[in-house]
């Protein structure tokens, strides 16, 4: 069982991390081809992927109301909006499914009418919490916070028309904070955080680190 | 082993600039056409000097055969004259790649990398056409091994290397120091809360797929903590937006039931997906929180826009907040919001940190040496390039 | 006055929501100078030839629409005025709708017809494989186009075979996949690439300009406001900007009076 579930996976991540890695550095028809394979065979894994997907929300979802955990009645809008937009998506605007996609269909105006407003509005409360956020938490404590507060609040204004309508320096400042230090602080995090990336794929490639397989070493 | 290394390095070395060379050989006043360095054998690039009077209204043409003795029917390339001279040539000599494939017929195209193509330059005003060339000709043949990214190349080998000599040197020496992570140490404080109180613990994945090594370091945490959390008979929640994590996830989790010997108390549907889009995936977790009230939530990936609005629903939900991720403009927000966050490179070190494992962490002091050595090679490199030397930069070139 | 300092947050969110909606019923107009950045991208695709390709794609789901909609119709504007063929796709499955909407609606006002002046390529699942798919051979990612068209064979793919083949491409991203196509796109297959994106993801996009990995950039609405004062077709993103410098100027207004209360009364204790 270990041999399945643990030599077998870290030979192919052995295998297929080292050729992808080399294939970078080989330009040959036949490295361009294995690429083309191996990217077809991500596409399919990722299209059936969508259905252990599907599968695992409406699981979920059928046991809490089986079970009618707190907060049950939820789950049931999950079947009524998913089932409402798979039938029409299917329908097709009465040209079914497998014929070309129409427009103007009923699954059109769920999407424009119910989806668009609705995530705009998730979104949108990014902008209440943000300040809400800065009026609790954005203090001048010490020396660094009050830079930090001061080269906020000029990219605040440097961002939008009012930054220029008040001083045409500020749109400019504003650009200086944000291509100078802020991209060297910036450039050091990506750094470091690149240099882990690759020390983290040597380890999996090598299989030093299995903590991925599960189950601890 | 490290001598069979570098004559291989040097043996590269030498090949590349010979082929380099060799393709940029020739007459200096001539139309030469030659098979395209580092490319797949689908290419041959034609370089010829510039003429005088050169200007938007005069073009070159550029016609192709299979045969020497034509006929010249196929139009390979079509440019005005004042355009794409080759790169440092000071504008005295033009340079274009030609794509043999799209050329002439499927069969043709299939034997590609075997035919000889003939190639004929005319140089073609408003008033007449003259052929300025002799015919030219070339062969395309695939290279197995792309020179412009030699230095890319001796880098990875470099860092391999010394990531496995790192690793090998941590196995014969244990007890290195790792500095104290916060972070990391309160997450057995974050699972005991949890289990005092009987509520779950959250684990947010981040946005990227599986792609992303930031998932992959995620995954790692995830197997580390859900490992814990059988231990201590507290249930894990884990929310995912992408199905292929979804099934590494319940895999890892399960796995870590297995292992704790309490394979009876994993329940799959506490590994499920949230949603598949970013912001139901907000909606979704901020319903869970506010609903079951985890005591402690872990966000762990690479985050978008959502950071501040889950962490915040988190934080007036009460529940103790760990933060990992690689995202640098989401750092602020999660720093105003949780109450430990793990910052870039942290992210990697946390398995080998959690885990003390020997080998793991001899690869953090690997990357503290190329850390070192790239803290150098940027010094040392600002100072040339001050110095109008910029011999660093193209060592570093892309290729 | 302490008590201040520990406000209902709900009460912030009613001066947020006063911010928006007072500018939008009283609007006013404000002038938006074109930053370099978006000129850069503006000025690539302004020297492109008629017939050239431009990829754009749309990889924003709804709740990413006010922001980057703007940013695509703008473009789609741009391209079509200048006979530019273009070729839209996404990799997010609830990007299709807008992209769609996009493409057939601007594509309309300048009589562009899909197939033979653009194509809508539709959604693929595998983010980055995808990139790397098209790369290598574009019809065998995308065998047929949104509407179920064959792609082989295409006139507004004419000359296409390859991400190699492109002209210029635009990313309008609300997430992390514009890093793909600057790994396994861009350096890959040596096209030039532009990126839209939130504004909240603005700042990540500067060390990829400085290394010239991007040539162009729009951030946030702001970027779609100034794309659309280049393009002269002022529309949604223009107006926009005026409750948006509200909003923002009142966030400076908490942040500063937050600070006047901590140090008039929290500090001291």
């Amino acid at each position: 069982m270990n041999f399945f579930k643990r030599t077998i996976p870290m030979i192919i991540a052995f295998v297929m991390g080292l050729l992808m890695a080399f294939q970078y550095y080989v330009p040959h028809e036949s490295s361009q081809n294995l690429l083309k394979v191996v990217t077809r065979w991500g596409m399919i894994i990722s299209g059936f992927a969508m259905f252990i997907g599907a599968y695992s929300l409406f699981h979920m979802h059928w046991n809490r109301i089986r079970q009618k955990v707190s907060g049950w009645g939820y789950s049931i809008f999950v079947f009524i909006g998913a089932g409402i937009t798979i039938i029409f998506g299917l329908l097709n605007g009465g040209e079914f499914f497998w014929n070309d996609k129409q427009a103007g269909t009923m699954f059109d105006w769920i999407f424009d009418n119910v989806q668009v407003p609705a995530g705009a509005t998730i979104f949108s409360i990014l902008a209440f919490f943000m300040a809400s956020a800065a009026y609790r938490t954005f203090r001048a404590r010490n020396k660094e916070a009050t830079i930090l507060l001061i080269a906020a609040i000029i990219v605040m204004l440097g961002r939008v028309p009012i930054g220029t309508m008040i001083s045409q320096y500020i749109p400019v400042v504003a650009d200086w904070i944000m291509s100078v230090p802020n991209l060297a602080a910036k450039r050091a995090i990506l750094i470091g955080v690149s240099i882990g990336v690759i020390a983290t794929s040597i380890k999996i490639i090598f299989g030093i680190e299995r903590a991925y397989l599960g189950g601890g070493d | 082993m490290i001598k069979l290394f570098i004559t291989f390095v040097f043996s590269i070395l030498i090949l590349s600039c010979t082929s380099t060379a060799f393709a940029m050989g020739g007459g200096k006043s001539e139309f030469q056409a030659f098979d395209t360095p580092n490319d797949s054998g689908k290419s041959i690039t034609l370089r010829w000097p510039s003429s005088p009077g050169e200007s938007d209204h005069v073009e070159y043409v550029v016609y192709a055969s299979t045969t020497k003795n034509g006929p010249f029917e196929t139009e390979a390339l079509r440019i005005k004259s004042n355009d794409m001279y080759e790169e440092g040539s000071d504008s005295s000599y033009h340079l274009a790649v030609v794509e043999t494939d799209k050329l002439f017929n499927k069969e043709a195209s299939d034997n590609g990398s075997s035919i000889e193509y003939f190639f004929k330059l005319v140089k073609v005003s408003n008033l007449d056409s003259t052929s300025i060339g002799v015919i030219a000709s070339a062969t395309p043949k695939g290279n197995w091994f792309n020179s412009s990214r030699l230095n890319n190349f001796i880098i990875l080998i470099i860092f391999s290397i010394l990531t496995l000599c790192c690793i090998k040197h941590a196995k014969k020496v244990p007890g290195l120091f790792i500095r104290k992570i916060k972070g990391l140490d309160a997450i057995d404080d974050a699972l005991g809360r949890a289990t005092e109180m009987g509520k779950p613990a959250l684990f947010v994945h981040g946005l990227n797929d599986m792609d992303s090594i930031s998932t992959i370091a995620a995954i790692n945490i995830l197997g580390r903590i859900a490992l814990r959390v059988a231990e201590y008979d507290t249930p894990l929640k884990v929310s995912n937006i992408y199905p292929i994590v979804l099934s590494v996830s319940q895999e890892v989790v399960k796995e870590s039931y297995l292992e704790a010997g309490r394979p009876d108390a994993y329940v799959e549907d506490n590994v499920f997906l949230a949603a598949s889009e970013q912001f139901p995936y907000v909606v979704a977790l901020s319903g869970i929180m506010t609903r079951e009230k985890p005591a402690a939530n872990f966000f762990v990936g690479y985050f978008y826009a959502e950071s501040l609005i889950l962490s915040e629903t988190g934080a007036a939900t009460g529940a103790i907040q760990i933060a990992a991720t690689d995202a640098f403009t989401q750092l602020p927000f999660f720093i105003t919001t949780c109450d430990y966050t793990l910052m870039g490179e942290e992210l990697y070190a946390a398995s080998a940190y959690l885990s003390r494992e020997p080998l793991l962490l001899g690869s953090l002091r690997a990357q503290d040496i190329i850390k070192g050595v790239l803290i150098g090679v940027i010094i040392f490199g600002a100072i040339l390039a001050t110095c109008g030397v910029d011999f660093i930069s193209s060592i570093f070139r892309p290729g | 006055m302490e008590k201040l300092l520990k406000i209902d947050r709900r009460i912030i969110f009613i001066f947020v929501a006063l911010a928006v909606t007072i500018p939008l019923l009283f609007r006013f107009k404000m002038s938006v100078p074109p930053t370099r950045h978006v000129i850069s991208m503006y000025d690539k695709i302004d020297s492109l030839s008629k017939d050239s390709h431009v990829l754009i794609s749309f990889d924003y789901d709804p709740s990413s629409k006010e922001e980057l909609q703007p940013m695509a119709r703008a473009l789609l504007h741009h391209c079509f005025k200048k006979d530019i063929k273009v070729i839209g796709m996404t990799l997010y499955p609830a990007g299709t709708g807008l992209a769609d909407k996009a493409i057939t609606e601007i594509g309309d006002e300048y009589g562009k017809r899909s197939g033979i002046d653009y194509v809508f390529l539709g959604f693929k699942a595998g983010s980055s494989l995808v990139i790397l798919n098209m790369g290598e051979d574009i019809y065998t990612a995308f065998q047929k186009d949104f509407y179920g068209k064959k792609t082989a064979g295409m006139k507004a793919l004419k000359g296409v075979s390859s991400l190699r083949d492109i002209d210029y491409a635009v990313n309008l991203t609300a997430g992390g996949i514009y890093e793909a196509w600057i790994v396994y796109g861009r350096e890959k297959y040596n096209f030039d690439l532009g990126v839209g994106c939130t504004a909240v993801m603005g700042p990540e996009m500067y060390p990829f300009i400085q290394a010239k990995q991007l040539m162009g950039f729009l951030g946030g609405l702001k970027g779609a406001a100034e794309y659309e004062t280049l393009v002269g077709h002022k529309d949604r993103a223009a107006a926009g900007m005026a409750p948006q410098s509200v909003v923002h100027v009142l966030v400076v207004c908490f942040i500063l009076f937050g600070n006047f209360i901590y140090f008039t009364t929290g500090r001291k204790k």
